[in-house]
């Protein structure tokens, strides 16, 4: 059964305007915030149990509490819309749909740490988004929602729209932020410093993604305890799950944290389509390790749980695969993303992503030889961990898990002559050696 | 003037390679310069509104050329050198220029697990030979294959100019692409519009599907 707290009211028409968004209880939790004190809605969130639904599950009420007191400079507030990952679509839903409830957690957040300037870095690509968010903002601004004295108390707060331009990387937080500072999105070093020391502009600054914003609001309308008590016990409340790939009915849909996985696809999405059986799933976006059949029996969803299966929820992107997916192809498609979007600052990032690309596109037109398998193997080993950000990650953990876990896609295609063919290249390496050598003498 | 100076500077062979086209009548409109300077008000840094800055120079002009470039550079007070490595870090900034009409195609896996090589395959053959990202004669029409457009929910999906169009089949496509040859429909950023008033109006539906 699908849980509905985010998307409790989605389906009204013009639930966009703001007329309409308050008709239904819209901004009497921001008015509710601003009368109460910064500190005890920190604990409501962290009471709430709510983690970051961008991805990495971090605590938002912990991140928040990162901010330092009294640093002397303004505290920022920047709502991550840049939804890049692969299999990822419920920003989109929720910017398009209703973008007053983002709005509204954006406004108690900015409360919560303090913060006067807020942006919402939204995706290039998301053109309608961008209007219908803009509409909202102007209608904010209108109504004095927005702006100096908000909803008439002493809080001044600001919200603008920046446009990124088709960078994935960028949904990185630091990356975002360089990207905003006016320069290239490569992601800064961290630890020591984290944005919530030193961010934007080198001030404190909290980079929140749009459904965690959401659920802000929701948190504050319902009471931190209702929403604890949705859930399992590390992982609370609902989420949004965007399901697409092979399944009868791909979408967006919530349901509690804990809900079996694969009444997901069976049930809300309708089950496989063309009476299929279903041959993996990838359950985080692209760039979380593959999870055969066999292997989601039983898994429920949530961060420990899926953690257990051997991959991660990530963004809650699901992208589901039939019995007839060649995962070498799939295998090819993906690597061929990274290899496109890695920012190029990292080496074994910048050369690993097309090492991989080229072996599987290799294999894929049949010249590949068995030790290739072993070679991704070795190249995932130098990457994991040597890079500045976690892009190093998001491209070997899908890589090794596709060879791991569906050899017979890749097998036919590899040669038996492998000696062979590494004798003659051995020879080939040689002659160039000595022709070079007779060159210089 | 300066800006003769900072595009002297660039002209080099190793910036040309990344800026194929120059753009000889380059100018910005009165609104243009307006809207870039709403823009920086709104930043606690001037520099952030490269991005905006460019934007505007890629929907008067079609394209970000060098001239593009000095004219952000000298508005914002940063070197050329500055922007050039935000033209060129950002794939939705052209350096040269597309047709009237430009067909980005998601080629990643939700789409491509629902038949995106068939849409690329049927605009192939549709403009005849044309290969993606080279415009054709008349100047109407381009195409090229992209990452993800984050409508995997949707796919296939292509997104022309800057409306998206969704749950395509090759058959759709084409339909949509006599509709464009007998309408010319303006699909540009500025074209979507859900401004205070006009209600509800739902494009990927209205527009043209």
């Amino acid at each position: 059964m699908e849980k509905r707290i985010l998307l409790k009211n989605i389906d009204c028409p013009d639930l966009h305007r703001l007329a309409k968004y308050e008709e239904l209880g819209g901004y009497a939790a921001a008015r509710a915030a601003l009368a109460s004190e910064p500190a005890s809605l920190i604990q409501a969130i962290k009471r709430s149990g709510l983690r970051g639904r961008g991805g990495a599950g971090f605590s938002t009420g912990t991140k928040w509490e990162f901010i330092p007191k009294n640093s002397g400079k303004p505290v920022y507030l920047i709502c991550n819309a840049d939804e890049s990952e692969p299999g990822t679509f419920k920003d989109r839903l929720l910017m398009e749909r209703d973008p007053h409830l983002c709005l509204e957690g954006m406004i108690i957040s900015a409360w919560a740490i303090g913060a006067h300037w807020a942006c919402v870095y939204i995706r290039g690509e998301y053109a309608y988004s961008y209007e219908r968010l803009k509409l909202a903002i102007d209608e904010c601004y209108q109504k004095g929602y927005l702006g100096k004295n908000i909803f008439g108390s002493d809080f001044n707060f600001d919200i603008i729209l920046h446009r990124g331009a088709g960078a994935y990387i960028c949904g990185e937080e630091t990356a975002l932020i360089e990207s905003l500072e006016g320069k290239k999105g490569q992601p800064r070093l961290k630890p020591p410093f984290f944005p919530a020391a030193i961010g934007l502009y080198k001030a404190p600054t909290i980079v929140n993604n749009v459904e965690t914003l959401c659920a802000v609001t929701r948190i504050f309308q319902m009471g931190a305890d209702a929403y604890a008590a949705l859930g399992t016990e590390k992982s609370k409340g609902t989420k949004l799950f965007s399901v697409s790939g092979h399944v009868n009915k791909p979408g967006v849909y919530e349901v509690e944290m804990g809900y079996p996985l694969l009444d997901l696809i069976n049930v809300e999405c309708g089950g496989v389509w063309k009476d299929r059986a279903l041959k993996g799933v990838i359950p985080g976006g692209s760039s979380m390790p593959i999870l055969t059949a066999e292997e989601l029996k039983g898994v429920v969803l949530d961060y420990e749980s899926i953690q257990a299966a051997g991959s991660y929820l990530g963004s809650g992107g699901f992208i589901v695969f039939d019995e007839t997916a060649n995962m070498l192809d799939v295998a090819c498609n993906i690597a061929h993303f990274y290899a496109h979007e890695s920012c190029g600052q990292c080496t074994p990032c910048r050369e690993g992503a097309h090492w991989i690309e080229k072996i599987f596109n290799r294999i894929a037109s049949g010249g590949g030889i068995r030790s290739d398998l072993s070679l991704i193997e070795s190249i995932a080993k130098q990457v994991e961990g040597h890079t500045i950000c976690v892009f190093g990650e998001a491209f070997v953990w899908p890589a090794k898990a596709f060879v791991k876990k569906f050899p017979d896609d890749f097998a036919n295609l590899l040669s038996d002559q492998d000696r062979l063919i590494q004798i003659e290249r051995r020879k080939e390496i040689g002659e160039r050696q000595i022709n070079k050598g007779v060159e210089l003498s | 003037m300066t800006d003769n100076g900072s595009a002297r500077s660039l002209d080099s062979r190793s910036n040309r390679q990344f800026l194929a086209a120059s753009d000889k009548d380059f100018s910005i409109s009165e609104n243009g310069f307006r809207r870039l300077n709403d823009f920086i008000q709104k930043y606690p840094d001037k520099r952030s509104a490269v991005m905006p800055a460019l934007y505007i120079v890629q929907e008067e002009r079609g394209f970000v050329s060098l001239e593009g470039i000095c004219w952000v550079s000298e508005r914002l007070g940063l070197s050329a050198a500055q922007v050039l490595e935000v033209v060129t870090f950002y794939t939705m900034f052209y350096k040269k220029p597309v047709g009237k009409y430009h067909f980005q195609v998601c080629r990643t896996v939700s789409c491509a697990l629902r038949g995106a090589s068939e849409i690329m395959a049927a605009l192939a053959k549709r403009f005849d030979g044309l290969l993606p990202n080279e415009v054709s004669a008349d100047g109407k029409w381009s195409y090229e294959e992209v990452e993800c457009l984050g409508s995997c929910g949707t796919a296939p999906v292509c997104q022309i100019n800057d409306h998206l169009f969704e749950n395509l089949t090759p058959e759709k496509l084409l339909a949509i692409i006599e509709r464009i040859e007998k309408e010319s429909p303006d699909l540009r950023f500025s074209t979507i519009k859900d401004r205070l008033g006009e209600g509800l109006k739902d494009y990927p539906k209205s527009e043209i599907c």
